[in-house]
């Protein structure tokens, strides 16, 4: 469907004083605040409800098997995504398309490694130990987290190749509606990244 | 609110981050003694002194678009 027939793609709606589509992203993005702030508030009340001693006591940074420098990595890997995520729309702005499409992709690059470095060093590490999500309440909640996080990144990822590859035809049609929509993936991925920046610490050095 | 305020709300974030973890990572240091904390402590501290400085570039360049 095109610009002309959804109305208020490019101009803000007179009374949100935004274009629908951004007005959307961050209608879902409350949704999603609510989603991850029930799984912070759990993770809150069983950390401060475990037990001090015995098998149901909540692990210490060893006993966690959690690597500082991996989760570190990770977390420089995402902030920097989230530069060249906004440098590509800026790139938009300025009517840069090859520009733009470039960072775009070493935004895909970066949440590839992200999602690879998860999977290849923590979980698999993990799952060679047999640690699973039934092992302990706290790799219960660790692999909720974690795993839904990747979850996001890894529709972000695939939202991202769309408008690097079949998506850009667009721009030859209507670059300001692209722009906008790359907006909104922004948006998105800096909250998905927002999300990590708060997860990061309370996993991995709390 | 735009992708524009959005990502300044990010950098503050991430830079905030970035002096914790060097905090962090400095007092892992002093306690157990590991080289490789001392690198990511101050390697953060440089990280978010970049950040700020970026966020000001940043801010600078988008002057003209608007924050919602």
């Amino acid at each position: 469907m095109s610009a002309e027939v959804l109305p208020y793609t490019i101009k803000p709606h007179p009374v949100t004083g935004l274009y629908n589509g951004k007005f959307g992203v961050w209608l879902f993005l409350a949704s999603e605040v609510m989603l991850f702030g029930a799984l912070f508030s759990t993770y809150i009340f069983l950390r401060i409800g475990a037990p001090e001693t015995g098998p149901a006591a909540w692990p210490s940074g060893e006993e966690t098997h959690l690597s500082w420098k991996i989760g570190g990595l990770n977390t420089l890997i995402l902030i920097l995504s989230s530069v060249t995520m906004v440098l590509a729309w800026v790139q938009f702005k300025m009517d840069n398309f090859g520009k733009g499409r470039l960072y775009l992709a070493i935004t895909a690059i970066l949440a590839i490694a992200f999602v690879a470095i998860k999977f290849k060093f923590e979980y698999a590490h993990k799952f060679h130990m047999d640690i699973v999500p039934s092992t302990s309440v706290f790799f219960a909640i660790y692999y909720t987290m974690t795993g839904l996080h990747a979850l996001h990144i890894i529709g972000g990822v695939v939202v991202i190749c769309y408008f690097i590859g079949p998506g850009a035809k667009l721009w030859d049609q209507n670059r300001e509606y692209y722009t906008n929509r790359i907006e909104c993936t922004g948006l998105y991925w800096h909250f998905v990244d927002l999300v990590w920046i708060f997860l990061f610490p309370i996993l991995y050095l709390l | 609110m735009s992708l524009k305020a959005f990502h300044i709300i990010f950098v503050v974030f991430s830079t905030l981050t970035a002096l914790g973890f060097g905090f962090w990572a400095i007092r892992h240091y002093r306690v157990s003694g590991e080289q490789a904390a001392l690198i990511a402590g101050i390697g953060s501290f440089m990280g978010g002194a970049v950040l700020i400085v970026y966020g000001r570039w940043f801010l600078r360049k988008l002057k003209g678009v608007s924050y919602l």
